[in-house]
């Protein structure tokens, strides 16, 4: 079904940026690329500003780590709502380095997206206007959802609390 | 003219101007939610707002990379607990569409009758929360009993009220009685006559529009660089609905409109949602109408659906899929799956990243009220913090959808 959209998209950011599409996908019918993360931020910007494909809505960003651990991601769903054409950009980068340009001076709505995401990742966004903890505490000093902090073990036995009921 | 003129006097120039900072929350009755604003005022007008969140938030994300994938459902019901039913149908959906699975056409219909109930119950409760921040107590108390009855609908399908946890992965868990279609009917016979009285209420009242005209709007193109979505793009004249853009569940197969403002302001949104409403009803009286006759409740899904108790003590299968589904060992394929559906208050997403183990990789809820919520610093500078009051109210910022 969305295998037009697909190619058209493949094509018009390879015209533009030759080699900055890593790998693509149409699983579940959803056009997916992994853009190379020195590209991204002039990706997308030519996503929203090219005059067809005109992905003016940023409809989700978020953040993902990859199973070996040593990379981060970040994830983006945009739409375009008069065509209806949505697709997926991913980029990924080292753990050690998590650096990416923002998407704020794109779509302003990205500012809590990335700020989230800098919350639970530690994705650092150059050039967002104010990166800091949205919903942890300020004082947290780890990035609680990537891999390396599991939730604590079920079975553990040696924790005294009576006093919740366990 | 001497140069003289043009001076500011002296004594004027001394004065320094004080900004005085209140905060606005964490908990206090008119937030509707524990979320802070430290606003900055120069007398009774905002000069600027700087939002806190993250009161009540529950990690669900990283409580979801722990859970089989149907003990996920409890979870998204405390998203946005004023409609669970969408959240949890939505959840749902997601999972058929992970693991390629097609429902029967009369559970879609089902779902849509729960789902446009609870965007009634949502809608409700914030329509006349506006009628209440704005002096009219009446509205929300007369109103209210008709949640109530949905809440009682909801009770004689699934036990619960608030957190439904209603449904399955592949249907429902029971053929409603008769007892909740009578509901279902005296409803929809009944809330019209309620609705019309409370739109006849507020809808043209004086001081009702006095208060909401003009109130915090927000323009087309600022909403959509805020990536808003639901009734309160829809009040800024934005026609996106996702029940329209991207049917699920068979809403194809149902003629509705989409009901949108102009101005974007607060007694916009309120039209919008009470529009919604009266849309609402006119698809669930289509769904009861074209239900399809002799269909199950569910679709034939044992790796997910819960067999029936009875055949669980007298036949093997059912015993091993029993134990699979209880014990979370279900298999699902590998894939990346991005499912939206129209929730209460806007694009409720469900991202959702399977390596083919018990639980997700990796789960991200796309909260519309997370979204939108961060241009209200934007639209309160420099109005009146009564009707910043009302400004909230009206985009039903729900504090559990906003801190997941």
């Amino acid at each position: 079904m969305n295998e037009e959209l697909f190619k058209k998209v493949n094509e018009k950011i390879s015209a533009k940026f030759p080699d900055a599409i890593e790998a693509s996908d149409l699983a579940y019918d959803f056009p997916s690329y992994t853009i190379k993360k020195d590209n991204i931020h002039e990706v997308l910007e030519f996503l929203k500003n090219d005059e067809e494909l005109n992905f003016h809505f940023l409809t989700d960003l978020t953040g993902f780590q990859t199973a070996d651990e040593k990379q981060l991601g970040v994830i983006y769903h945009l739409h375009n709502m008069p065509k209806n054409y949505r697709v997926r950009i991913r980029t990924y980068f080292d753990i050690n380095k998590p650096e990416i340009p923002t998407a704020t001076d794109i779509w302003p709505g990205a500012n809590w997206m990335e700020r989230e995401t800098f919350d639970f990742y530690g994705v650092r966004f150059k050039g967002h206007p104010k990166l800091k903890r949205i919903l942890n505490v300020d004082e947290m000093d780890i990035f609680p959802m990537r891999k390396e902090y599991p939730l604590e073990d079920q079975a553990r036995d040696d924790k005294d609390d009576k006093m919740f009921g366990r | 003219m001497s140069k003289k003129d043009n001076t500011i006097p002296e004594s004027e120039e001394t004065i320094e101007k004080e900004y005085s900072i209140l905060n606005l929350g964490p908990t206090h009755p008119a937030t509707h939610g524990i979320f802070q604003n430290i606003l900055k005022m120069d007398g009774e007008i905002i000069h600027e707002a700087e939002p806190t969140v993250g009161y009540i938030h529950r990690a669900f994300e990283k409580l979801a990379e722990r859970r089989p994938y149907n003990q996920i459902t409890p979870i998204t019901d405390r998203l946005n607990y004023c409609s669970s039913p969408i959240n949890n149908m939505g959840w749902h959906m997601t999972v058929e569409k992970l693991i390629g699975c097609t429902v029967p056409k009369r559970v879609d219909y089902m779902r849509v009758i729960i789902m446009e109930l609870a965007r009634i119950a949502d809608h409700l409760v914030c329509n006349s929360v506006i009628g209440v921040d704005t002096g009219a107590m009446t509205g929300f108390l007369y109103i209210f009993q008709w949640r109530e009855k949905i809440y009682d609908i909801y009770e004689g399908i699934c036990g619960a009220r608030l957190t439904t946890n209603i449904g399955r992965i592949g249907g429902f868990e029971r053929e409603w009685s008769k007892d909740v279609w009578d509901k279902i009917h005296n409803f929809l016979k009944e809330y019209p006559k309620a609705l019309k009285e409370f739109s006849n209420l507020l809808e043209r009242n004086k001081i009702f529009m006095d208060r909401t005209v003009n109130c915090g709007p927000i323009s087309a193109k600022m909403a959509l660089e805020y990536s808003f979505t639901g009734p309160n793009l829809r009040a800024a004249g934005v026609d996106y609905d996702v029940r329209v853009a991207t049917p699920y569940s068979s809403y194809q197969d149902f003629d509705f409109i989409i009901p949108i403002g102009t101005a974007g302001d607060t007694y916009d949104r309120f039209m919008v949602r009470q529009e919604e409403m009266w849309q609402s009803l006119k698809i669930i009286e289509q769904a009861i109408k074209n239900m399809p006759k002799d269909q199950p409740f569910h679709a034939d899904l044992p790796e997910f659906y819960l067999p029936p108790k009875e055949e669980v003590y007298n036949n093997m299968e059912a015993l091993i899929y029993h134990f699979k589904i209880v014990m979370g060992e279900t298999e699902v394929p590998k894939g990346e799956v991005y499912h939206c559906v129209e929730g209460g208050n806007g694009e409720l997403g469900f991202y959702l990243v399977s390596d083919g183990g018990r639980t997700p990789y990796r789960l991200h809820f796309r909260r519309p009220c997370f979204i939108y919520y961060q241009a209200y610093s934007e639209m309160v500078k420099g109005i009146m913090l009564s009707d910043a009051i009302i400004t909230m109210s009206s985009m039903n910022v729900i504090a559990g959808e906003l801190d997941a």
